[in-house]
């Protein structure tokens, strides 16, 4: 099922036939190059298409944000980036951006607006709770029955921009229930990658931060992690396998819960 | 008359070295740069209300929170009657404030209870150092000096409060009749101890009014300044998003004259440094953080990378600011230059690099400090001035220039992951 080619628009064919979407999905450097994270962009991807929504991506036009380059101190790299971005999104007039990456979202959001790129820009989270409110994304399955699910708080989402409650929302309509962990929500703890640390190795200390968190979640005794964060997902996936722990717990990206909920 | 004239002489005393303090620190706040517009005034009152007066992020740890909410709000009420003092001893009065009626009554009870609450506290908050291990008040920026200056604070404290309910003692026992609503907590003492405590009166009132203005001149010395700076520390808090880092003006120019050739260079704006180095570099609001930090440590008692046993402790960064404007301030007044900076002398690139800019640290902070926006000033200090990135960090930067993206994979196939 994962090998069929995805029908996924984009903007310059859009603008071409002289059509404007209403969305513009930001895919962001992991959905389109990160193995792993390949799957949660074709995952909402699927979703977009699912819900028939007018969208497009950027494709070859799109360009990383900037984003860890301007938290390694790189200010100079992460402007250029940023104007280039900035003026691709002006050319195509474009209103409303729904992000996956809980970082190009804080980017596109908090700190493009004052070098000219005003847009709504939207977490995916929050889109996805949206549509199951609004009863547009009817959940009556549930492929996870009589699993136990957890949720990491990315920090650039939670801590940063105070989304908590859309991403336990979504989880919660197809589990039913989300158990907390022990630091959870503004309490959360980082998976260890943001600030540009997924690029470099870690300091030198006593343990990894990624090992620190994922032994927190081992503890909870659940079948599932969710998260909503490319880096999350690289960093939980990476300590649950040293933790020998894959054949008993799993990490989910939010929207492919609601992808594998809708048999996508 | 001789008391009004001895307490004019200590009160003038008082201020007089307060305004010198106040001179110092003024003109080691020149030397700083600008921040953010302090924008939004009803926003920030309300901020004001709901993290300072209401201490909602010191409740974020409950049981040790509510001690210390009781002791702020105890001193809010006491500060009342401490104005009313100097009042009295400037122009001979007793009581000058009890017109207020019921108000005054309702403060002076309340102040008479929590003198006792916070004696308490005082003590469990000077014996939780001493005794208990808590982790968050170690770490190499806690000196012994650290301790000391802590544990002194707390004396004071708990001495003021001493003080003051020696003074309500004496002044029931020589008014007997009618006060007993006014001051539970003394009235009980007195019908307790059965003595005529009348003598208390005095050396009560003089004893507490003189603390006062040491301990207030101790203040600007000690990591206790936030007494006075914390409440307008969070009143001119950054309010945007934890993880909305400023963009660099001077760089957005440089930006903009490299994709438009075409733009006027205007040569008149020299920018000094691109990051933060030394102290001169770093913003009026950081120098304000450094001033206005307790020490308490819960920014380092969340930090990831700190729990995972590296080197940085976000505490360590703003200890080490003011630590190093007390050594850099007085000799870049002058001009001159000691050949150290913050940077390397004191905080070390092993510490910048360590950090995650989670904001663990800026949502604990009971009074808004940002760590990591400082910790990223001084990594643009590094990586623009210097190019002084670890390596990887290099190649990272380098994939961005070339295929923009962070890892090396061609513009090409950004669309790779529709085909499955």
């Amino acid at each position: 099922m994962t090998d069929k080619k995805l029908h996924v628009p984009v903007m310059a064919d859009l603008a071409a036939k002289g059509e404007k979407p209403e969305y513009l999905y930001w895919v962001g450097c992991a959905g389109a190059f990160d193995d792993r994270y390949q799957k949660v962009a074709r995952a909402f991807a699927k979703i977009l298409n699912h819900l028939e929504l007018s969208y497009a991506v950027l494709g070859k036009e799109e360009s990383c944000t900037g984003d860890a380059a301007k938290r390694a101190g790189n200010e100079m790299l992460f402007q250029m980036q940023a104007m280039q971005n900035i003026e691709v999104l002006n050319a195509y007039e474009v209103d409303k951006i729904i992000c996956t990456c809980p970082h190009c979202y804080n980017t596109l959001k908090n700190e493009y607006p004052e070098l000219g790129g005003n847009y709504n820009v939207i977490n995916y989270t929050e889109f996805l709770d949206e549509m199951i409110q609004d009863g547009k994304l009817k959940l009556e399955n549930n492929p996870f029955k009589g699993e136990s699910i957890t949720y990491h708080d990315p920090c650039y989402l939670g801590r940063g921009n105070k989304i908590y409650d859309a991403p336990r929302n979504v989880v919660k309509a197809v589990f039913g229930d989300v158990k907390e962990l022990k630091r959870s929500r503004s309490f959360g703890l980082c998976c260890g990658a943001g600030g540009a640390q997924m690029f470099k190795e870690a300091e030198k200390g006593n343990k990894e931060v990624n090992i620190e968190r994922t032994e927190e979640i081992i503890e909870r005794k659940v079948d599932k992690v969710a998260s909503a964060c490319p880096f999350c997902m690289t960093m939980l996936t990476d300590g649950i396998k040293l933790k020998n722990k894959e054949s008993e717990l799993q990490n989910l990206d939010v929207a492919e819960i609601i992808e594998k909920a809708l048999e996508l | 008359m001789t008391k009004q004239i001895l307490f004019i002489i200590s009160l003038a005393i008082s201020l007089g070295v307060f305004a010198w303090s106040v001179k110092r620190l003024w003109a080691f706040f020149k030397l700083t740069k600008s921040s953010y517009p302090i924008k939004n005034i009803g926003a920030r009152i309300s901020h004001t209300m709901d993290v300072a007066f209401g201490q909602t992020k010191i409740f974020r740890k409950p049981v040790i929170g509510l001690m210390h909410a009781l002791v702020f709000w105890g001193f809010l009420v006491i500060t009342l009657g401490s104005i009313e003092i100097v009042i009295d001893g400037v122009f001979g009065l007793e009581r000058s404030f009890a017109f207020t009626g019921w108000f005054y009554d309702f403060v002076m009870a309340s102040g008479d209870v929590f003198a006792l609450l916070i004696i308490v506290f005082i003590k469990a908050f000077s014996l939780r150092r001493s005794i208990l291990r808590i982790k968050r008040f170690t770490g190499v920026e806690m000196s012994s000096k650290s301790y000391w200056d802590a544990q002194i604070a707390l004396s004071f404290i708990g001495l003021l409060m001493l003080s003051l309910l020696a003074f309500n003692v004496g002044y029931i026992s020589n008014h007997p009749i009618g006060y007993e609503g006014v001051y539970p907590v003394s009235a009980a003492i007195v019908n307790l101890v059965n003595l005529d405590l009348g003598w208390l009166q005095e050396p009560g009132w003089w004893i507490h009014i003189l603390l006062i203005f040491v301990f207030a001149n101790y203040l600007p010395y000690s990591k206790h300044f936030h007494v006075f700076l914390s409440v307008p520390n969070v009143f001119l808090a950054n309010l945007e998003p934890l993880t909305k880092y400023p963009n660099l003006e001077s760089i957005t120019k440089e930006v903009k004259l490299m994709l438009d050739p075409e733009a006027a260079y205007d040569e008149s704006e020299e920018v000094a440094r691109f990051g933060v180095k030394d102290v001169e570099d770093v913003s009026w609001k950081n120098y304000m953080d450094s001033l206005a930090c307790t020490q308490c440590g819960r920014c380092t008692d969340v930090c990831p990378a700190n729990i995972t046993g590296k080197l940085l402790s976000p505490r360590k960064i703003f200890v080490d600011l003011r630590k190093r404007m007390d050594e850099k301030g007085p000799i870049a007044i002058k001009g001159e230059d000691d050949g150290k900076s913050l940077l390397r002398d004191y905080i070390t690139e092993e510490e910048l690099w360590a950090c995650t800019t989670c904001n663990a640290c800026a949502q604990e902070c009971p009074i808004d400090i940002s760590h990591p926006n400082l910790i990223m000033d001084m990594r643009r200090y590094l990586v623009m001035e210097e190019a002084a990135a670890p390596a990887e960090l290099n190649t990272m930067f380098t994939n961005i220039e070339n295929n923009g993206a962070p890892w090396q994979f061609s513009p090409e196939d950004r669309l790779k992951w529709t085909e499955g």
